[in-house]
């Protein structure tokens, strides 16, 4: 019983693999054939950096069980970190791939630290109470970075707080600016470069999840006092998904700054977090190849809708809406049961037919 | 596993359907009629919070193509897409308007998308002039305020209607100590807004140079501005004689009123944003007796064509046109001036009418008459040549305090 149930699991693994490369096969050849339009193409880019967003948040509200409202403050933290260093090696590493990944491996680190500082107090919380702090650590992140004045000139980097009081020597720049955010990013992100990230998250996330300490992280989500009593580590494994997440979730951002022209530190705030648990939720907790669908559909959604004009957005919380209640209507989903059972047993009586 | 191959077979074909679709649709608007109306876009919040400011955009620019169309000659052909005040969003909205074959981009109205449009839009060569986007990040090439270093090289295709926000942060300054309006000087303005903060950091720069006396300084987000007690407060504590007040009207009606509250009446000096304040829903205009303000636009200005304009916004949209209105209103007019005088025609494409466009702008006997400005010209950064004007609300009227 148990084989059959990892085996399933490894299955499903693999066909997302297959999924993620199949739409992006598609989507490349579709792109060098001039099949795709402009809209879509400026789309690809963010597409992965929300993939690898919603694949990051599924790791901690499907896998850990614990609820963030506060997501959006990892994508901050990568977006600006990622930025800023695109910007400060842009002499030292001319190879736009290569700071690209280097950015994103800072914007990571980054990332990752700030998991490390939100989780400590945080993880000690549950439920509700986990909720309301992840959501105050994403305003926090916001008005810190909107008071953060990073500048570079021949002495190398520069920084202060509050207000700019940067001096810098001439041919000197400001990077990171406050409000303004970074105004001028030179585009290195590619739609290669996102397949590559969203990859390489469901390795790491397909993996953490079917290694000892994934099932130690998943014995914590359904039951903290059974787990607590056979000896597992409550922090540790907690940390474990909690900054896994957050660093992926800073590498997604990295991703989406640096495809961007310019980024706002106003940009990363309550709604684009709640977007992001939308995904999940709709993709399903826990199944990873849901969120991919989801968060892909979702952000490609309110471009397809402008042939709706004013009631653009009316249009999308609608299908939104319908969308949640289809998927959590009894009566469709015993239908689809029932389709599937005689496919099932069809397939059985063929099989038994065969062997016979 | 059958549920999911299923699920995924379902995807790849919707892909495959959603980028057919795509693709037809853009070749087919390439072959009716591409030839006979120069196609102008451009993107503005026309939902969300800054809404009011993409729907006088959209609406006067809609005005100013009929009016051209009427007359014959030139013909436009005008899309506005909406951003929602979002830079990824209005780049979204740009390349919505690529597709559809746009020539000539009006570029976004706030600053913060654009500059990402801009970007695009230099990236593409295709011409770009923006009614009201004075971020000067928009330009580009124009250096800090307050550390003088230049942080985008300067797109030489992306030029403005509007004066930008150093612009009139230094005019302000210059200003309030020309006319020697106030000793004690008190500054609000909303520390995460490009527009709010662009302007303070010039004023801050400049008064420093001048030696203004600024005894407070407060700020608030789009967060907190519904109340403005702590700020007004700790500029009457500081017995500031002005307050400058760098930011949109709607947040300055507020603070205009709860200073009124609390029994505190200093002078107030506003930027070009304040224009609209007479405007406001539920405002007392009373409050608003000897509020200074810099504005290039007067709706009840005597001169025919803003009576015509007004009149026109006024029975279309039931209410008055504010600054961007007229800028919007300009910004076609410049447009059709320039194609005009160039002899373009609308079957050259986007970039062929860009170089012809720029060239036009930044020629020097090249000016244009409009709601904001007379004879207004434009230099190779992009700025108009303008000059930001003070203006006084006297009975419930913009009288020039020159």
């Amino acid at each position: 019983m148990k084989k059959l149930r990892m085996s399933k699991a490894t299955g499903i693994n693999f066909l997302t693999y297959a999924l993620v490369i199949i739409a992006f096969v598609v989507l490349q050849v579709m792109g060098n054939q001039g099949m795709l339009s402009s809209t879509l193409k400026g789309q690809l880019v963010p597409i992965c950096a929300y993939v690898v967003m919603a694949l990051s948040l599924n790791l901690t509200v499907g896998i850990l069980g614990e609820l963030s409202l506060g997501h959006a403050g990892f994508m901050s933290v990568g977006s600006f970190a990622g930025a800023v260093s695109n910007v400060a090696l842009a002499a030292s590493i001319p190879d736009a791939g290569l700071r690209l990944a280097v950015s994103m491996i800072i914007a990571a680190i980054f990332a990752a630290i700030a998991g490390v500082l939100i989780g400590i107090p945080v993880l000690r919380l549950n439920g509700d109470y986990l909720a309301i702090v992840t959501l105050a650590f994403g305003e926090i992140i916001k008005s810190l970075i909107n008071n953060m004045y990073i500048g570079m000139d021949v002495d190398g980097l520069h920084a202060s707080f509050v207000q700019n009081t940067l001096k810098l020597e001439a041919g000197g720049r400001m990077i990171l600016n406050g409000p303004m955010g970074i105004p001028g990013i030179q585009k290195t992100s590619t739609f290669v470069a996102g397949f590559v990230l969203v990859m390489i998250a469901l390795v790491v996330i397909f993996n953490l999840v079917g290694s000892r300490s994934g099932r130690a992280i998943m014995a914590l989500r359904d039951n903290r006092i059974a787990a607590e009593s056979v000896g597992i580590n409550v922090t540790k494994y907690k940390m474990m998904a909690f900054v896994t997440s957050a660093a992926l979730a800073g590498a997604a951002g990295a991703l989406f700054a640096q495809g961007q022209n310019t980024i706002v530190p106003s940009k990363f705030d309550f709604n684009t977090s709640i977007l992001i648990l939308v995904f999940v939720v709709l993709g399903g907790l826990g199944r990873m190849w849901g969120s991919i669908i989801a968060a892909a559909a979702l952000t490609v959604l309110p471009e397809m809708l402008r042939e709706f004009a004013d009631y653009r957005m009316l249009v999308y919380a609608i299908v939104l809406i319908l969308v949640m209640l289809i998927t959590n209507n009894p009566t469709i989903k015993n239908f689809f049961e029932s389709v599937l059972d005689r496919i099932k047993s069809g397939k059985k009586a063929k099989e038994g037919g065969a062997e016979a | 596993m059958k549920k999911f191959l299923s699920i995924m077979l379902a995807l790849v074909l919707a892909l495959g359907c959603l980028a057919g679709c795509g693709e037809p649709a853009s070749s087919s608007t390439s072959g009716d009629g591409a030839a006979t109306a120069f196609r102008i876009g451009g993107t503005g919040p026309l939902t969300g919070g800054a809404a009011i400011y993409g729907t006088a955009v959209a609406n006067a620019a809609k005005i100013a193509v009929d009016e051209i169309n009427a007359k014959g000659g030139i013909q436009f052909e005008l899309r506005y897409e909406d951003d929602a005040h979002d830079a990824e969003k209005a780049v979204n909205a740009y390349n919505i308007l690529k597709d559809w074959e746009m020539q000539i981009f009006m570029g976004s109205v706030t600053s913060a998308p654009g500059v990402a449009t801009s970007a695009e839009a230099n990236a593409d060569n295709i011409f770009f002039l923006t009614p009201s986007g004075s971020s000067t990040d928009v330009l580009g090439g124009v250096a800090d305020p307050l550390t003088g270093t230049v942080s985008i090289p300067r797109k030489s295709n992306v030029f403005q209607i509007c004066f930008t926000d150093p612009n009139q942060g230094l005019a302000s300054a210059q200003y309030i100590v020309d006319k020697n309006l106030g000793e004690k000087i008190a500054v609000i303005y909303k520390n995460d807004d490009v527009y709010s903060t662009g302007i303070y950091n010039s004023f801050a720069a400049k008064a420093a140079e001048l030696n203004l006396n600024i005894v407070s300084t407060t700020t608030f987000t789009t967060d907190s501005q519904t109340d403005f007690s702590v700020q007004i407060a700790a500029a009457k504590d500081a017995g500031a004689d002005l307050i400058f007040l760098p930011m949109y009207y709607d947040a300055a009606s507020l603070i205009l009123t709860q200073a009124d509250a609390i029994g505190y009446a200093p002078k107030f000096f506003g930027v070009d944003g304040m224009d609209g304040i007479l405007a406001v829903e539920g405002f007392d205009t009373a409050l608003a007796e000897g509020v200074m303000l810099l504005t290039p636009f007067a709706a009840d200005a005597e001169d025919e064509a803003t009576q015509n304009f007004v009149a026109k916004y006024e029975a279309a949209y039931g209410e008055t046109p504010n600054q961007f209105a007229a800028d919007a209103y300009d910004t076609v007019y410049a447009i059709a001036a320039a194609l005009e005088k160039a002899g373009a025609t609308p079957d050259m494409t986007a970039s062929q009418l860009c170089d012809v466009l720029v060239a036009q702008f930044t020629s020097a006997d090249f000016a244009v008459d409009g709601l904001t400005g007379a004879s207004m010209t434009w230099s190779a950064t992009g700025e108009v040549s303008k000059a930001p004007k003070g203006m006084m609300i006297q009975d419930g009227k913009y009288v020039s305090m020159d």
